[in-house]
């Protein structure tokens, strides 16, 4: 018994934080792109990301797959140099590049050592890929075959099956609806053109969001990132996506030849910039977002050992992305446990955390806060995503006092806003059929 | 009070300047500490010498059993109590178990170690495992197997890869287990592997992050120190006989792409001081594989077009034997066949004709620099010590890592190709796709419901 006491005297006399605050610098280039940077000498590292609204939500009708494709091909040939050459020059100095897409964002990446030599061929490297792809007809050929095989060889795995249909089922005409890989029928008939006409419309220095992060000054990161942004292309500024609109209730059982069930329930959630963030964001810790504190974990595997995963989470997007809630189980066992999942999310938003639950969860987010933001890499993130999506730039400074000032009220509020317990999206995979 | 026996070894890692303590305890623990002060956060990890190597047939898959049982309560924390009160301080935690090791740990807010220290010194000695919460567990861990492997068409492949490349060395069970094991395996089962490994002297507390070493020390005697060392049974020498000759195996599983993966029996670092081929076998990895320069992807992916992937592996630091891997996906139209000739074509030039002096150079600018890189992650820099240690190589090891590999020469790394990416050395696996849609049943049973 001295132990447990013991542990909780050490708890309250807990400092409540310790974050380092971070200085966000943001500046426009005259080209309009829009820069975020923290200067940070520890490490003789700079990393940088730029960013466009080039996700798959933005892929043309009928044209699945152009989006990926065309962030795909940026690195395989550019600015006279070819997919090798861009490969071994970068691999010579030790720089990686890299990449992110999804449905809103396409971004390009790029970590290297800050020591003279090798950061001015990286960048140059850079400046390449993003202001002169040169979409090889060899090459497109080739990364079409790639990105359709991938597709089909994802298709093996139930929790990819089952992700598409739940997004198919959540969004139906919204282009939140297609898949970030695409549909292979589509991307066999993409030319050239098509992907260069992509490039010109999305990838341009209005569009474009610069973060960097790491052993650089001010002076040289404003002159960095108008290197960047000088030969992008001069596109105007895209138009926000069309709003989400709720889903129609459904229930999709889509045979699959798996030993587990994967099951996803869910709904139309949240934008990234909604006013609700915080209560559903803290709220969810409690529901299916805080591992072994949470509900869903308690419920499905804790107490009935249904699952090895079991979890909701709300997925913050330009416009309204997904709530989804997720589990795998046996097949025989698929009814039960979805059932239990259905009536933890019932009983919550009907009655919403406890107080005791909301006090751990708060506990845990802000506790925890310094984690977000211990790594150079951690910190990038936070500066994309702050600017693609106009997070004020005290997003980082005012996160803790946010998330501690929600209350029992205003995660029940929030959550009975957004989500009817009977009018879920449900998606099972392997439900049918096997075995 | 007892004293710290044992050394203080203060050393450059990499080009890091950080040094690293480590110490023995009286009770045989270990403790290493890397300082690193660019954030008030520290990651706490407590890595067991046992593994799934140290496991007996019919029981597979008891360490990682145990490492879910381990969050199952002790004499004085109950159930759930220990997520809860490491949640509740701002931690996140976790374990993880593989061939060689069983390792906990926690990140939190510097100020917070003594927490982590106290929970997991209790249950190093004091875990309760009932049968109620081991059956339900044990469920739990079915379904982990059926998700992470069962179910995924290439994991499939690298688990009965290893179980036909090893003929008689414990690494040719999966960490999971088998899962005939695992319906089978009781609560005593898991209790038994507790008395037997979980023991200060069996043990390794690495912690990184914004601390003082003399501190982290202090504290660790305090509470793991007084933890009284029993001895686990000697542990035998198991090498794994020679091959004699290829094997081939294939598998069928439900999947939309055939996958290639093949398997020579390679060495890893024993003797850090003296070895060269480990370091030579790291190089030949970034010859071949790990980013789009590399000789596979511009061969067989880019020029060829035979593969739509194709990347190689390596490991160089484990307590058991090793394993040079090469695994690829065939393009549309292509057979594995014809993609195996390709790869074994890639090889034959690598022993005929080696690197060049462009490739060593580009390979050792990359090592160079993610020896920097993985200093933005304090999580990545005590996994390290903790794999070393587990594996028996001292932190210098660690720390010359990178000086080794920029030692090896063009010539030593043909030579470690000539020598071990030898026919008789290999196995194969291949996977054959199976029907993805399952096959209907006879209409007496209409759901999966019915089975039971």
């Amino acid at each position: 018994m001295s132990i447990k006491r013991f542990v909780w005297a050490v708890l309250l006399s807990l400092p409540l934080s310790a974050q380092a605050a971070i200085t966000i610098q943001n500046w426009q280039t005259p080209q309009g792109a829009r820069v975020y940077f923290v200067e940070s000498h520890e490490l003789p590292i700079l990393d940088i990301s730029v960013d466009f609204p080039g996700g798959s939500a933005r892929d043309p009708a009928g044209k699945s797959g152009l989006a990926q494709l065309t962030h795909g091909l940026l690195d395989q040939g550019a600015g006279g140099l070819s997919d090798t050459e861009i490969a071994h020059r970068l691999a010579d100095v030790g720089a990686v590049m890299g990449g992110a897409f999804d449905r809103d964002r396409a971004g390009v990446t790029l970590r290297t050592l800050s020591s003279a030599a090798e950061k001015t061929a990286a960048l140059d490297l850079l400046v390449r890929v993003l202001q002169k792809p040169a979409f090889p007809q060899a090459v497109i050929k080739r990364e079409k075959q790639r990105l359709i095989s991938s597709i089909r060889e994802a298709e093996a795995d139930p929790g990819t099956v089952a992700g598409k249909a739940f997004y198919r089922a959540l969004y139906g005409t919204h282009p939140y609806a297609h898949d970030e890989s695409g549909d292979p029928a589509a991307i066999g008939k993409f030319g050239r053109a098509d992907l260069q006409a992509f490039y010109r419309t999305h990838y341009s220095a209005s569009n474009a969001v610069i973060a960097l992060m790491g052993d650089i000054s001010r002076a040289e990161a404003e002159a960095i990132a108008v290197r960047l942004a000088a030969g992008l292309p001069t596109a105007a500024r895209l138009a926000e996506l069309p709003q989400a609109v709720p889903a129609p209730v459904s229930d999709a059982r889509i045979a699959h030849a798996s030993t587990q069930s994967h099951v996803l329930v869910g709904a139309v959630g949240m934008a990234r910039t909604d006013p609700d963030f915080f209560p559903l964001f803290v709220g969810n810790y409690v529901l299916g977002g805080g591992g072994f504190d949470s509900r869903l974990m308690k419920e499905v595997r804790d107490k009935r050992g249904y699952a090895y995963s079991a979890y909701s989470y709300f997925i913050p997007m330009q416009v309204a992305g997904p709530f989804q809630l997720g589990l795998q189980t046996k097949l025989e066992q698929t009814d039960d446990a979805l059932k239990v999942a259905r009536d933890t999310v019932r009983l919550f938003i009907a009655e919403g955390p406890s107080e005791a639950e909301l006090t751990q969860a708060k506990s845990n987010l802000t506790g925890g806060f310094p984690l977000r933001i211990d790594s150079n890499r951690k910190i990038l993130d936070y500066l994309s995503v702050i600017g693609f999506y106009n997070l004020p730039l005290d997003y980082l400074d005012t996160w803790v006092s946010k998330v501690n000032a929600v209350d029992v009220a205003a995660v029940k509020q929030a959550f009975a806003r957004r989500l009817d317990a009977d009018k879920l999206v449900t998606v099972v995979v392997g439900a049918e059929g096997a075995r | 009070m007892r004293r710290i026996c044992g050394f203080v070894l203060a050393l450059v890692v990499g080009s890091a300047q950080a040094a690293v303590t480590d110490v023995t305890l009286d009770n045989g623990m270990r403790v290493i500490v890397q300082e690193d002060h660019r954030a008030p956060v520290m990651v706490s990890q407590v890595w067991y010498r046992a593994g799934s190597m140290d496991e007996f047939n019919g029981t597979t898959g008891v360490a990682h059993v145990l490492e879910h049982m381990m969050f199952k309560g002790t004499k004085t924390v109950p159930p759930g109590e220990f997520s809860k009160k490491i949640a509740a301080a701002g931690g996140r935690e976790n374990a993880f178990t593989s061939r060689d090791y069983t390792a906990y740990f926690q990140q939190m807010q510097k100020d917070r170690l003594e927490l982590s220290m106290q929970l997991e010194a209790d249950r190093m000695a004091n875990l309760v495992i009932s049968d109620e919460l081991f059956a339900k567990e044990i469920q739990v861990v079915m379904e982990e197997r059926r998700l992470r492997t069962d179910d995924q068409p290439q994991s499939v492949v690298y688990e009965r890869l290893m179980a036909n490349a090893y003929q008689t060395h414990p690494y040719r069970r999966p960490i999971i287990g088998w899962m005939d094991d695992l319906q089978n395996m009781t609560a005593q089962d898991a209790r038994d592997w507790y008395a037997r490994w979980y023991a200060p002297n069996n043990a390794t507390l690495v912690v990184a992050g914004d601390v003082k070493s003399d501190e982290v020390v202090a504290m660790a005697k305090k509470y793991f120190g007084v933890l009284p060392a029993h001895m686990p049974p000697v542990r035998k020498q198991q090498d794994e006989p020679a091959q004699l000759g290829s094997k081939r195996i294939v598998v069928k599983a439900p999947a939309q792409l055939p996958y290639l993966m093949m398997a020579w029996h390679a060495p890893t670092v024993k003797d850090w001081q003296q070895d060269t081929t480990p370091y030579a076998l790291q190089i030949l990895v970034g010859v071949l594989s790990g980013n789009d320069s590399a000789r596979l992807q511009k061969s067989l992916v880019k020029t060829q077009q035979i593969a739509v992937d194709a990347s190689a592996g390596y490991d160089p630091v484990s307590r058991g034997p090793g394993m040079f891997m090469i695994d690829a996906t065939p393009a549309p139209g292509k057979t594995v066949a014809g993609l195996e000739k390709a790869i074994r074509s890639e090889i034959g030039r690598l022993q005929r004709e080696g690197i060049s002096d462009a490739e060593l150079a580009r390979v050792k600018a990359q090592v160079i620099a993610a020896d920097v890189y993985q200093r933005d992650s304090l999580f990545y820099q005590a996994m390290q010590l903790g794999e070393y240690a587990t594996a028996g190589l001292p932190p210098e090891a660690l720390a010359r890592r990178v000086d080794k590999l920029r030692a090896v020469t063009a010539a030593q790394v043909q030579a470690a190709a000539q020598q071990y990416l030898q026919d008789d050395q290999l196995s194969v696996a291949e996977l054959e796709p199976q029907a993805l849609k399952p096959q209907p049943r006879r209409a007496a049973v209409s759901g999966v419901r019915h089975v039971n």
